[in-house]
């Protein structure tokens, strides 16, 4: 059986004296795409943060050896007037310009957004700026904490169309934070449910069952798909 | 004292100077300036200790630009207080202690600096360290930079924010000793700070912003110098005010072309 990209066992988080997550264990193979989902506060951007290395915690993270992780926050706050070009920003991570100018066309971009500044750029450019700066560097597996906050729904659809084709197309690993169950349901492999401590972990069709869900956000949910009438 | 040229201090100038304007360019990005600003009056005391014992004062700043700079690093990771808060209490302490404790014969020059005061000896070694600073801030200025954007993106590739911030505020310690000689340490924080902000006033690119950092402090050093020897004025006010010039002049250019 292949080696799992990413296996947590028993972890546990501590955040000044208050306990954050609470024995999580799960594990992720290579082309899967693991959702995270649960109420505000139920300690994903954490978990994520955990699994960054940005934050203490207890249990056991085992990446593979040697694997390269490409990470899109939820939060990108830019000045608007930073001197900071597209290009200059994918530079950061040490991108050639060649791999920049096929990344930023890989999210949909033409080559002269690259000498635009990235701080006048809309909130679903910038978060698309953001998905081909995770792409430099042929990362195995992508972090996205809820990669459509704070964006419009038609901007938020294409977002998601990005990540299904980088996920066919490159045969990535995604782990995807989010709260649109719909989304959910869609593009995931495998669902982890929390709410400080493990709710679920599994396929959505199975993990997220009506108990479930209502456990999680405290009201009776029932995912369906809508139908138009005209 | 051993006399010294003209067109030597110029040519300690031209290299302090860019290598206040590249450290600078960093600190306004970090929104450090007033933090910066005074960070570097902690020099005073550092330069009056070491008078008072009969030693080399730009030692005795050094010194304490360093202790202050891990200080400020320390405290910011562990701290429930902010760096700002920090700041106001420990460095304006700091300063008036400097005040006190300066033999009066040395204060004004330890404040707004004295170019007569540079010998050939301490102006080589100015320029060797201004051509060390230059070469580690770019070699950190990437790692730097992704700090400032957005932290988590940088710990994601593997970069330890905290070490780099060591880094960058020792090279900002080693700057503002180099830079006392000529605007003092009252005044050092402008020539950091300002040539800097006169560059983001007129980028659009990183590249741009750097270069034109470097360029201010340059030309804030050289034409400050000059105007100094011409006015027989102290050097730093000078090359504040020069500094306080082309921040002006490219704020009118910025409201004059992007009409913002």
């Amino acid at each position: 059986m292949e080696q799992p990209l990413l296996k947590v066992s028993n972890l546990f988080v501590e955040l000044e004296q208050h306990r954050i997550l609470e024995d999580i264990s799960f594990e992720v193979g290579r082309g899967e795409t693991l959702a995270v989902v649960g109420p505000n506060g139920a300690g994903k951007t954490v978990l994520f943060r955990t699994l960054l290395g940005l934050i203490p915690y207890k249990g056991k993270i085992e990446w593979i050896p040697g694997v390269k992780i490409g990470y899109v926050p939820q939060r990108f706050s830019i000045e608007p007037d930073l001197p900071l070009t597209v290009a200059e920003f994918l530079k950061l991570k040490g991108g050639s310009p060649k791999e920049i100018e096929t990344e930023i066309s890989s999210v949909g971009f033409g080559k002269e957004i690259l000498n635009q500044q990235i701080g006048v750029l809309s909130s679903g450019q910038q978060q698309r700026v953001l998905i081909a700066w995770a792409l430099v560097g042929n990362p195995d597996i992508l972090l996205f904490d809820e990669p459509t906050s704070g964006i419009d729904i038609a901007a938020g659809e294409t977002i998601y169309h990005f990540l299904h084709k980088l996920q066919v197309g490159r045969k990535l690993t995604i782990l995807l934070i989010s709260h649109d169950l719909q989304v959910v349901f869609q593009h995931a492999t495998k669902v982890i449910c929390l709410d400080r401590e493990q709710i679920c972990f599994g396929p959505p069709k199975q993990a997220l069952d009506a108990t479930t869900l209502a456990r999680l956000f405290g009201v009776e949910l029932e995912h369906h798909h809508c139908e138009h009438h005209d | 004292m051993i006399e010294t040229s003209l067109l030597f201090i110029l040519l300690v100038g031209i290299f302090v100077g860019g290598a206040a304007g590249f450290i600078g360019s960093f600190m306004v990005l970090k929104r450090m300036a007033l933090v910066g600003d005074a960070f570097t009056h902690v020099a005073l005391p550092g330069m009056a200790i070491a008078l008072l014992l009969h030693q080399d004062p730009m030692a005795g700043a050094f010194i304490a630009l360093v202790i202050a700079a891990i200080g400020i690093w320390y405290f910011e990771e562990t701290s429930r207080i902010y760096p700002e808060a920090l700041v106001g209490i420990f460095f304006t302490t700091a300063l008036a202690i400097g005040v006190l404790i300066t033999p009066e014969a040395e204060l004004l020059e330890a404040l707004f600096g004295n170019i007569e005061k540079i010998t050939p000896v301490e102006g080589v070694l100015v320029i060797a360290l201004s051509i060390v600073v230059l070469l580690v801030a770019y070699i950190i200025s990437k790692k730097l930079m992704l700090g400032v954007i957005s932290e988590e993106l940088a710990t994601s590739i593997g970069i330890s924010k905290r070490k780099i911030d060591l880094i960058y505020l020792l090279l900002v310690a080693t700057t503002v000793t180099l830079g006392i000689r000529f605007v003092g340490t009252l005044l050092m924080g402008a020539l950091v700070i300002i040539p800097a902000a006169s560059a983001k006033n007129i980028s659009g690119s990183l590249g741009s912003y750097y270069l034109l950092s470097i360029l201010f402090g340059v030309v804030s050093a050289v034409a400050g110098i000059n105007l100094a020897v011409l006015f027989g004025v102290a050097s730093g006010p000078a090359v504040v005010l020069t500094s306080i010039f082309l921040f002006l002049t490219t704020f009118v250019a910025k409201k004059f072309f992007r009409g913002e």
